[in-house]
């Protein structure tokens, strides 16, 4: 089809310009053309930039200007973090003597810092003897998006791998069992807090959200309606930080005496319920962009509200909403860190409190760039593989 | 399914013996009268044509039958059973009822095999492998079975129309609707999907079709129904109606039908 146009498309006074490419193998067999061009591509980097950078003189005024400006930067930043750097302090019996450091601040980085307190950063607060467990939790959690994000493995006994890996890492975080001490979560602290907010948050707040999108607009259900419209604009007219507030402050007021849900709880429902309406905003979205007719063509078949929904419906709505959904997933990975308000020691807020202690004041700099490094691993990874599925389904869906 | 209800269902049929029955069917869009009192018996194995201009309501009525619309005021009744808000009368309905749309509404999500075996497979409760072999032998008779593996988005338009009534026909129907199954087709491909109505045509389906294929409805149709601003005006025999129509609206619009070709 596309092809006949592309065809019919060409203006005949170019015909003489068009040469015939013998079809691919499978494909339709008329031939394919290409239009005669100038070719972009293929000039070698010297061309490439004599035709980008430095084609008119306003253009290499602003191409030198630009790179004096990231040179000087960057060299810089390199001098600070590589070549002025002190990457480990002596220890002395009160101490390290951070005395090498204090004098090269500002000049070079203090790596000796994250070396001292890498594990703090990383665990929080959790018992230095048993920070194993932690870190055997974070391997199982990125273990567990690894293999998530394979296709292969999209199988139903995934939601069994992911049960299982879960109470494995509750068991490990709260131990008291298997001879492993009883470790209560204001304890806990560091990634596998950050982890976990965000893999419990968007995991539980994807369904409850698909849920909400569809209550949205069942017409023919005005109170379930109602109730999903005065949820998300409710959950979305406050700030996260005053809703973890309300769970950390106010809940505990209402509750009964004697019954008071751990804190970290409240912040993790928190996040969910704040989660779960913007993510049902992005899916309602979705669901709008699917023309009618798909709708129809499944009602005419016969097909039930929750068989048209889960094989027709969602499967497209969802593919269509990936961009803004993974833009979703990393806004809250990282708006997880707000819990610092409530004194909740998630990786940021450990990395905040490690260079509290007189010796290490000043050195914050150092610790906020590995939590930003960490950060934008898990955010990069997200992101890259949305691109990835992206490209995926395209190549298989459209023409 | 009751003693009783299928008692019911049985006496009903032998009453009507109808494939469809509409009776004094009105509907509104808001104040827009968009049927007015439409009356029409469609008898087992029957062909129908309708035609008429476009905003007469013949999508709206056909989409009545199948309950993709709602109408407010009268009857509609499908083989045996009546179309009420009964979700339960509406899903036999739906299962004895097949359709095709103007723009193919295929799933391009799922192959075309998969389009073809989802309703069987969910609806029906038919196995997979059988739902299969099923589908294969309707992908045959609409001749294209060699594209069974592919996504709907890499097919022609022709194609994709005909996978659509094979995919309506898995369902073993007893009725096959189409809302102007050509319109949205290049012309070179309205022959192919017109070949496969013919071919269904004579296998004795009934079948309700709005088009305006006059070739169509003079080949196959038992009966013409002409529709103008929500009502039926003339119907008869098409050789009756396209040589000598009765009214000064039908004379307009085959006028209109015969410049435009």
């Amino acid at each position: 089809m596309s092809q006949s146009q592309s065809q019919g498309s060409i203006d005949p006074r170019r015909i003489a310009d068009v040469e015939p490419v013998p079809a691919i193998a499978g494909e339709v067999a008329t031939p394919v053309y290409h239009r005669a061009q100038p070719r972009v591509g293929g000039l070698g980097p010297l061309g490439w930039a004599r035709a980008n950078l430095f084609n008119s003189w306003v253009s290499t005024a602003v191409t030198l200007v630009l790179v004096y400006a990231i040179a000087r930067i960057a060299i810089a930043f390199i001098d600070w973090a590589l070549v002025n750097a002190v990457w480990t302090v002596p220890q002395t019996a009160t101490g390290p003597n951070t005395a090498r450091c204090r004098d090269l601040m500002g000049v070079g980085a203090c790596w000796a810092v994250i070396g001292e307190k890498y594990r703090f950063i990383l665990f929080g607060r959790f018992p230095y003897e048993e920070q194993w467990r932690p870190a055997i939790s974070i391997l199982l959690f990125v273990g567990l998006y690894v293999v998530s994000a394979m296709r292969r493995f999209w199988r139903r006994e995934l939601i069994l791998i992911w049960i299982l890996a879960l109470a494995v890492i509750g068991l490990l975080m709260f131990g008291g069992v298997f001879g492993m001490t009883y470790v209560p979560t204001d304890e806990w602290g560091g990634l596998p807090i950050t982890l976990i907010l965000s893999t419990f948050g968007l995991a539980l707040a994807f369904p409850l959200a698909v849920l909400v999108a569809l209550g949205r607009r069942a017409r023919s259900l005005p109170a379930i309606r109602l109730l999903c419209v005065v949820y998300i604009e409710l959950i979305r007219g406050v700030p996260l930080i005053s809703l973890l507030f309300m769970a950390s402050v106010m809940f505990p007021l209402f509750m009964p005496e004697g019954l008071n849900p751990d804190k970290l709880l409240r912040a993790q429902v928190a996040i969910i319920l704040f989660a779960g309406a913007y993510l049902a905003e992005v899916i309602r979205g979705g669901l709008q962009a699917l023309p009618k007719g798909q709708y129809e063509a499944a009602d005419a078949l016969g097909l039930s509200y929750w068989q048209k929904t889960g094989l027709i419906i969602l499967p497209q709505a969802l593919r269509l909403v990936i961009p803004p959904l993974v833009n979703t997933f990393i806004g809250f990975f990282k708006d997880t860190s707000l819990v610092l308000i409530i004194g909740i020691f998630d990786l940021l807020n450990a990395a905040k409190v490690a260079v509290a202690e007189p010796a290490w004041q000043g050195f914050q700099n150092e610790v906020f760039l590995v939590a930003a490094a960490i950060y934008f691993t898990f955010c990069y990874a997200m992101a890259s593989y949305s691109r990835g599925l992206e490209r995926q389904f395209s190549r298989s869906a459209r023409r | 399914m009751s003693q009783t209800m299928l008692a019911d269902r049985t006496a009903q049929a032998v009453e009507t013996e109808a494939a469809i029955t509409l009776d004094h069917v009105n509907k509104w869009y808001g104040s827009m009268h968009v049927l007015r009192d439409v009356s029409l018996t469609v008898a087992q194995k029957e062909r129908v044509v309708v035609c008429g201009p476009s905003g007469s309501g013949k999508s709206t009525m056909i989409r009545c039958i199948n309950r993709l619309e709602t109408h407010q005021e009268g009857r509609i009744i499908v083989d045996g059973t009546e179309l009420t808000d009964d979700t339960r009368a509406l899903d036999t309905i739906r299962r004895e009822v097949g359709m095709v749309f103007q723009s193919f509404n295929l799933f391009p999500h799922l192959t075309i095999l998969q389009n073809c075996t989802l309703a069987p497979i969910w609806v029906r409760k038919m196995p997979r492998a059988e739902a299969e072999e099923l589908a294969m032998s309707y992908l045959r008779r609409v001749k294209i079975p060699e594209q069974a593996n592919k996504f709907p988005g890499q097919l022609s338009g022709g194609q994709q129309q005909r996978v659509a009534i094979a995919r309506a026909l898995c369902m073993k129907p007893k009725i096959m609707l189409f809302d102007e199954p050509t319109s949205a087709l290049d012309p070179e491909m309205i022959k192919e999907v017109l070949d496969t109505m013919i071919e269904l045509a004579e296998s004795g389906m009934t079948m309700v079709c709005v088009t305006h294929e006059m070739g169509f409805a003079r080949k196959v149709a038992d009966r013409v129904v002409f529709m103008d601003r929500g009502e039926i005006v003339e119907s008869g025999p098409p050789t009756r109606m396209f040589e000598s129509p009765q009214t000064d609206r039908l004379k307009l619009f085959l006028s209109q039908i015969l410049r435009g070709h």
